[in-house]
């Protein structure tokens, strides 16, 4: 049977050759769900990534670990089929699907062959909507999550970024472990899974991208029958909060040889007007590439480390603008001595015109290299939805980073950086590094 | 065939008739001194990942200098006649690229993926620091408290990597498999330049390299500038054949209990030297791969999964692993962490007995053809990452296969019988071959 299906289609072109061949169609159902198409035939193969807004933080206090156990679930058996067989089924259609809650969102991806995308989108259906969260399964996956728990509770890095959201975010869901504790998951019944469900997946706080072997006038029908089952309205989103830990240093003592360090003050909104410069300067600072400046002081000229990081983190619901470097316990004092520095230099003095330069042809050559695969390009659609960036916004990211001047970066460095500010977290048996509370 | 012959000539490569083959999307030529290139095509964006990879690893260290193959690949980021140390990297990020370098027991690998239009400069600059890389004491000490910190942040705040390591070592009485790729603490505290230097001069060169050029790019282009930078380097002279020592017969299975304050979680891993792929001959290693996939290669619905974790109820997890890309033997293994209630004796017991089932009864048919669907349909996802297919090819020559059987690899794996896995399950399960460990927290936590 056809159906009518409305398709908008927005075709994007650029200046950013690389990025010519990323055309995102809207597509809205005939049921009224909203996908972002890129069409690639190369391959038959489809990608689908949906993401609904809310994820772990959904959890009340003494569900905690609900979320993050129902998404593990979802993969467990649907309907009339156990874990076992709908694994089996998975397999038969060599269908790749994951099921992940984070802190502000559980996303959900497939991966099929068009050969059989009918079926295999079907069986993906069946899990999303359907899950059958039997007592079976629920016991031996609830095992596993405590089994992890367990695991990370002698992992220096967990701890520190336990401890960290425990300091910065209190009482507000933030400040509590997403996955739970093992009291709170051992006390978890089916029960609190299937309103755990309820509550995070449904159709008003969804995101969806297709990329594939699929044209925007399969691609309705398909979104009415995989996701339309689901229920139209979902658990309130929590209150937006503020990290508010005070300047200081927390230590917590663990008996291993190198000390975990991680640092945090409050961050920059991904919807505010300095966000792009503020992402320049980080990038300048401590971002991903062997030539920050954290980079250079802490572990080209100092050897005092083997990776030192700084990273903008705009939560959804609290933007954080934090750190993470590793040294043996007895250097670990100097590495934050030096990062402490080097946070205060930048924010007195800006960045130079030779990093702002160097920076930009990173970030804008990189941009496009993001795009190299399906899922890859699926999940940064989704990504783009899910923080409401425009759908022109490929073409014009670019240009937004080298819209960023010198100027802009020193009076955002001024007010954003905030020496004063830095809370760390340090996990070890830190020589010489005082605790401030 | 002959066209594309009297193209090269065009061109005036001296590239004889056996040194070029090109097939679907994959065309491999060898350069004059000795370097290997494999270029394959993926035209969906202009990108490219440029690699070179050398064949040389940890296991090819000299004893008592462990680690310098992974420190060497820190320092090749230093300076060279004309670049000056971290330049490198400086111009790749200006470029937009993003790189990394990989140090195994059996090859060494440097990346930088690009806009399709760097390729040259890229080229330029990875041909340059193959055989004109300058160190200085200033720059090598620093690097070493990096690599040290980095087995801290790896090795030695992680139980479970220490384990590892113990248990590598108790595998491989003679062979250099037993040390870790990134070295004993002590011998990497005591490496110096000169070490760095030596054992740079002997493998960094083209006659022990392969380039392997994946992206939007044409074969014939890949060649013309892999002449100009790569071909004009001369070869090394002192190449050593890559003969290791092997190992003699295991007569005793070996155990080894770890204990860790910080474990959270016990488990169990038993490892099995086990055949790797060679040239010409996969079938067991082919057999092997499967194997892994129907003991524990996909949770519940693998023979471990289902027996252990289901029915049993005395496992959390169980799985089964092999790799098979290596120059000599590894190891097959497989791992079980006990449910709560369950010791690791109890779970040992569990999984020597399914083992012993699955070696009875033989695969279940249905679940041996799920298997070969999902490695068909692997290949076609595979299409979707030319940076995985790119990796491929580098393990894979760098470890003695050849184009050819990386090419055979998804038929041979369709050939395998349910009774080659059963024969090569009977093979490699001697436990004389095995080390069984044990990681369990501190006796005192035990009891809680």
């Amino acid at each position: 049977m056809i159906r009518f299906l409305a398709v908008f289609v927005f075709v994007l072109w650029n200046a950013f050759p690389a990025l010519a061949g990323i055309t995102i169609q809207q597509v809205t159902s005939e049921g009224g769900i909203k996908a972002w198409l890129v069409q690639e035939p190369s391959i038959p193969i489809i990608a689908m990534e949906v993401s609904f807004r809310g994820g772990t933080s959904l959890d009340a206090p003494a569900k905690l670990g609900a979320t993050n156990l129902m998404a593990g679930l979802l993969e467990e058996g649907t309907g009339d089929m156990d874990a076992a067989a709908f694994l089996r089924r998975t397999e038969e259609l060599a269908a790749r699907f994951t099921f992940d809650a984070g802190r502000d969102s559980v996303t959900v991806t497939a991966q099929v062959l068009r050969e059989n995308s009918g079926r295999a989108l079907n069986l993906f259906k069946q899990a999303i909507t359907k899950p059958a969260f039997n007592d079976v399964a629920f016991a031996r996956v609830q095992s596993q999550v405590i089994s992890i728990l367990q695991s990370n509770s002698t992992d220096p890095n967990e701890i520190a970024y336990s401890k960290m959201d425990e300091i910065g975010f209190g009482n507000h869901p933030y400040g509590r472990p997403g996955e739970g504790t093992i009291e709170t998951v051992s006390a978890l019944k089916p029960a609190d899974i299937r309103l755990a469900h309820a509550a995070a997946m449904a159709k008003d706080r969804m995101f969806v991208s297709v990329v594939g072997d699929i044209s925007a006038q399969e691609l309705g029908p398909m979104l009415d029958e995989v996701l339309g089952d689901l229920p139209e309205t979902g658990s309130p989103l929590p209150e937006k909060t503020t990290f508010s830990a005070t300047g200081g240093t927390t230590v917590v003592d663990f008996d291993t040889p190198q000390s975990v360090a991680i640092w945090a003050q409050p961050g920059i909104e991904r919807d505010d007007p300095d966000f792009f410069a503020a992402y320049v300067m980080n990038h300048i600072l401590g971002g991903g590439s062997f030539s920050s400046r954290l980079t250079e002081e802490v572990r080209e000229k100092r050897g005092l480390t083997y990776g030192v990081y700084s990273y903008l983190a705009p939560y959804d619901l609290a933007p954080i603008f934090g750190g993470t470097v590793a040294s043996a316990n007895d250097r670990i004092g100097q590495a934050i001595d030096v990062i402490r520095a080097e946070w205060k230099k930048m924010a007195e003095q800006g960045v130079t015109a030779a990093e702002l330069e160097a920076a930009k042809k990173f970030l804008t050559g990189d941009y496009p290299l993001r795009f190299d695969g399906n899922s890859r390009i699926a999940s940064i659609l989704t990504g783009m939805q899910i923080t409401d960036l425009p759908v022109d916004y490929i073409a014009t990211r670019n240009q937004q980073v080298e819209a960023v001047t010198l100027e802009d970066v020193k009076r955002v460095a001024g007010y954003l950086l905030q020496p004063e500010n830095l809370r760390f977290v340090v996990v070890g048996k830190p020589a010489g590094v005082e605790a401030t509370d | 065939m002959f066209k594309q012959f009297a193209f090269l000539v065009l061109f005036t490569f001296s590239v004889p008739a056996a040194g070029f083959a090109r097939q679907d999307f994959v065309t491999s030529f060898r350069l004059d001194n000795g370097m290997e290139v494999v270029v394959l095509e993926d035209h969906r964006a202009p990108i490219v990942t440029h690699m070179v990879w050398y064949k040389v690893g940890a296991a090819d260290e000299v004893a008592g200098k462990s680690g310098i193959a992974h420190f060497l690949e820190h320092l090749m980021f230093k300076g060279t006649d004309k670049m000056a140390a971290g330049e490198f990297s400086k111009i790749v990020a200006a470029n937009g690229g993003s790189e990394n370098a990989f140090t195994s027991l059996d090859y060494t690998g440097y990346f930088q993926r690009v806009a399709a239009d760097r390729l040259e400069l890229m080229m330029e600059m990875e041909a340059d620091r193959m055989r004109n890389l300058r160190l200085t004491e200033e720059e090598v000490l620093p690097e070493r408290d990096v690599v040290l910190e980095e087995r801290n942040s790896r090795t030695e705040n992680d139980p479970g990597a220490l384990f590892s390591e113990q248990r590598s070592a108790l595998q491989y009485f003679n062979h250099p498999y037993g040390v870790p790729i990134i070295g004993w603490k002590h011998e990497v505290s005591a490496l110096t330049l000169e070490d760095a230097v030596a054992f740079y001069k002997t493998y960094y060169a083209p006659n022990n390299a392969i380039l392997v050029v994946a992206g939007d790019v044409e074969p014939w282009d890949v060649l013309a500038l892999a002449e100009q930078y790569y071909g004009v380097l001369a070869p090394s002279d002192n190449l050593p054949p890559r003969i290791r020592p092997q190992e003699p017969p295991h007569l005793a299975p070996v155990r080894a209990e770890f204990r860790d304050a910080r474990v959270g979680t016990p488990y169990l891993i038993r490892t099995y030297l086990a055949p790797n792929r060679k040239s010409g001959d996969q079938k067991q290693a082919a057999a092997l791969t499967i194997l892994a996939e129907l003991l524990g290669g996909s949770g519940i619905t693998s023979v471990l999964g289902k027996e252990l974790q289901l029915e049993q109820k005395v496992a959390l997890n169980a799985a089964s692993f092999y790799g098979g890309v290596s120059v000599d033997p590894q190891t097959f293994g497989v791992y079980v962490v006990p449910a709560p209630g369950t010791t690791l004796a109890q779970a040992e017991a569990a999984m020597d007995a399914s083992i012993a089932k699955f070696l009875d009864d033989g695969p279940d048919a249905e679940h041996l053809a799920r298997i070969k669907t999902q490695i068909r349909a692997s290949e076609i996802f595979a299409r979707d990452d030319v940076d995985g297919y790119a990796r491929r090819y580098g393990a894979g020559l760098t470890a003695g296969l050849t184009i050819q059987d990386i090419q055979d690899w998804p038929d041979v794996l369709q050939s395998v019988t349910a009774e080659d896995v059963v024969a090569a399950a009977k093979d490699v399960f001697v436990l004389n071959n095995s080390v069984t460990g044990w990681l369990m927290p501190l006796k005192e936590e035990a009891s809680k």
